[in-house]
């Protein structure tokens, strides 16, 4: 046996059995597409896509769960009612702001660390930036619990705002604001290290051209550097939302896990409300995944989330399309 | 607005700075003048942010890691001091990677040779390739919930427990290490795509040119000269694997003890679950049962210290390739 596997192999075979293993991974996708479907079925077969809507007044989606929690084996079709419209504007109302803050910041601080710093510490902040990105993101999670919470909570919030809300909700500090800052802290060292990379492989001569033609260096960097980096800055864009999207344990453990829709009618104090995502409501209910509705309702998520991260990458590939012309890498 | 500054763009204006003399700040235009002060202000920042955590986890491994931690197993009590080490989730930690890494590697470096090498036809290629990228889109919550239905089939009741009511558990350590081989993947596959990719063509006509088939030419000059490019994807996807929290949570059981299952102590431990050190981490803080922050703290450390070894072997690996020009620091985020 050994004997054969160590003679040449003919092409045609290699060339079969390596093209197999590779569409093994195409196959591996399909499936999981189809399982977490599957999963999901029930619940788009009792709601449509009126599941992603708001729930009607005087119910809440946490009753939801209990409900479908509490079925047996054979859930009647009433305990499929699900209105998850508090989960996905949850999911939004961290991610949107903390894409935009950790975009903007890390655009600038590319340029910083790129263009301006002095090399000395250039050499100390790219290892660090690189280990900050590469972090487990649970740590960003017990130092979110263990550090920001107990301070947003006993130091920013008021105890009248704690009042004016206490018929509602409960506020501890875990909640919007912890989870954009935790976010964000997350996701800018990816973006970091995705447009430094890019800014670096700009060629020296591009932009000392545009200073010859008397432009100011910083000018040079907007127009010429960043100019040709901005594909990678759109893929770093993508990959964050991408990870800002799918943080589950994360967000799980400083949101406050609470299925609610923190209201903009009650002014700055909106920001220490708790809330849920998509995807920490999965972590947070995994151990009814058994019950079958529910479990239908956690997979619908998860496959909301699939979809959103291939409408991701791919409106991120169509945007990259046209700025290729002055692409250096990415 | 009637100051004089250096205007490229409107001629007639005098430039300030002559010849050879950098111009000075002041005689830019605001909105650039703006734009200097911000990436000054947002560098400075991230620095320091960066600086902060790094310090305050330092500070905390110091004070709460210890080295019997690492040595004893966890147990359970009421108070933080007895609930013991973390010597279980450290083991967890290595044989998921084992796992993940053994079943990973062999399927991206296959798929990563075909689509480099061969790729006939190539919507095939390009279906191979883009399903790699959906892969590495994915979060690893969903891959968490696939592997759960998919090691809940009765068909795959052997790789997991089964319950007395018939039902399958779907969680152990091969079904938690088959899915970290998913996560693991899209690293090594682009590593070693791209560094086939690099190499250059002169190499392969060579070969040819002395009668060697393609296969041969790939196992013989191929392969060794991507070396290092595997060797990074590889590390890349074990910090990838050591840094996952979602499916440990859900597909390895959470005993705080690793549970054999079965005689069998090969197969028992495969099939038996436990915990690593991210879930650790998880159980152990506030959102978890355990409420031992310190504990948490301690392995979190533990955690940062690994990730801070294997980027090290990264930027090692790095540094040797003989095209080790730029600073690569972006190297295998994705």
């Amino acid at each position: 046996m050994l004997e054969r596997l160590r003679h040449p192999w003919p092409d045609n075979r290699a060339e079969r059995t390596l093209g197999a293993v590779a569409l093994l991974i195409a196959v591996g996708v399909v499936a999981m597409v189809v399982f977490v479907g599957v999963h999901a079925w029930p619940i788009f077969q009792h709601n449509g896509l009126g599941w992603l809507g708001p729930a009607p007044k005087g119910t809440s989606i946490e009753e939801q769960f209990q409900t479908m929690q509490a079925t047996s084996l054979n859930p009647p079709p009433s305990a499929y009612t699900l209105n998850a419209w508090p989960l996905v504007y949850g999911t939004l109302l961290c991610t949107i702001p903390a894409v935009l803050i950790g975009i903007t910041v890390a655009i600038l601080s590319s340029i910083f660390i790129v263009e301006l710093a002095p090399a000395r510490l250039r050499r100390i902040v790219i290892p660090v930036i690189r280990l900050l990105a590469s972090v487990p993101s649970v740590v960003y999670g017990l130092i979110g619990i263990l550090v920001l919470v107990p301070f947003v909570g006993n130091h920013l919030i008021s105890p009248a705002e704690k009042v004016s809300v206490q018929n509602t909700v409960e506020l501890t500090g875990a909640g919007v604001l912890v989870a954009i800052v935790i976010i964000t802290v997350r996701i800018t060292p990816i973006m970091v290290a995705l447009i430094c990379e890019a800014l670096v492989s700009v060629p020296n001569s591009w932009r000392e051209g545009a200073i010859a033609l008397g432009v100011n260096p910083v000018r040079a960097i907007l127009a010429v550097s960043l100019r040709a980096a901005r594909p990678a800055i759109v893929a770093a864009a993508v990959l964050a939302t991408a990870r800002a999207l799918g943080e589950a344990i994360m967000i799980s453990m400083v949101s406050g896990s609470r299925s609610f829709a923190p209201r903009f009618s009650d002014g700055i104090t909106a920001l220490f409300e708790p809330f849920r995502t998509l995807a920490s409501t999965i972590v947070d209910y995994h151990e009814g995944l058994a019950a079958p509705a529910l479990g239908s309702a956690l997979y619908a998520f998860a496959l909301l989330l699939l979809f959103s991260a291939l409408v991701l990458s791919v409106s991120g590939y169509l945007i990259k399309l046209p700025l290729r012309k002055y692409q250096v890498r990415g | 607005m009637s100051t004089v500054y250096a205007d490229p763009m409107r001629p007639g204006r005098e430039m300030k700075s002559g010849p050879g003399r950098r111009s000075s700040p002041l005689s830019w235009r605001w909105t650039d003048r703006l734009a200097l002060a911000f990436a000054w202000i947002a560098g400075i920042g991230l620095c320091l942010i960066a600086a902060a955590i790094v310090i305050y986890m330092g500070v905390r491994g110091v004070q709460y890691l210890r080295p019997s931690l690492l040595g004893s197993r966890p147990e359970v009590s009421l108070t933080q001091s007895g609930t013991g080490g973390f010597l279980d989730p450290i083991l967890g930690t290595m044989i998921l990677t084992a796992i993940g890494l053994v079943l990973a590697t062999p399927l991206a470096v296959a798929s990563a040779l075909w689509v480099a090498e061969y790729g006939r036809p190539t919507w095939l290629a390009r279906v191979v390739e883009s399903s790699i990228e959906v892969v590495a889109g994915t979060p690893d919550i969903v891959i968490a919930l696939f592997g759960l239905a998919l090691f809940q089939l009765h068909l795959l009741a052997p790789f997991s427990s089964v319950s007395e009511g018939g039902g399958v558990y779907g969680r152990s350590f091969l079904a938690a290490g088959a899915m970290m081989s998913l996560i693991a993947l899209p690293p090594i596959f682009t590593a070693t795509r791209d560094g086939l990719e690099a190499v250059p063509a002169h190499m392969r006509e060579a070969a040819y040119a002395l009668g060697k088939t393609r296969i041969a030419t790939i196992r013989r000059v191929l392969l060794p000269s991507v070396r290092s490019n595997m060797a990074t994807g590889v590390t890349l996807g074990v910090s990838r694997i050591i840094g996952d929290t979602a499916i440990v949570v859900l597909l390895l059981g959470q005993t705080l003890r690793i549970e054999t299952e079965g005689s069998n102590p090969v197969l028992g431990l495969l099939k038996g679950t436990g915990s690593t050190l991210t879930s650790y981490v998880y159980d152990n803080s506030p959102a978890g049962e355990g409420a031992a922050p310190q504990k948490a703290y301690a392995a979190a450390v533990v955690l940062l210290l690994l990730v801070l070894g294997l980027n090290l072997i990264v930027g090692r690996i790095g540094r040797s390739q003989a095209d080790s020009m730029g600073m690569n620091i972006g190297a295998g985020i994705v």
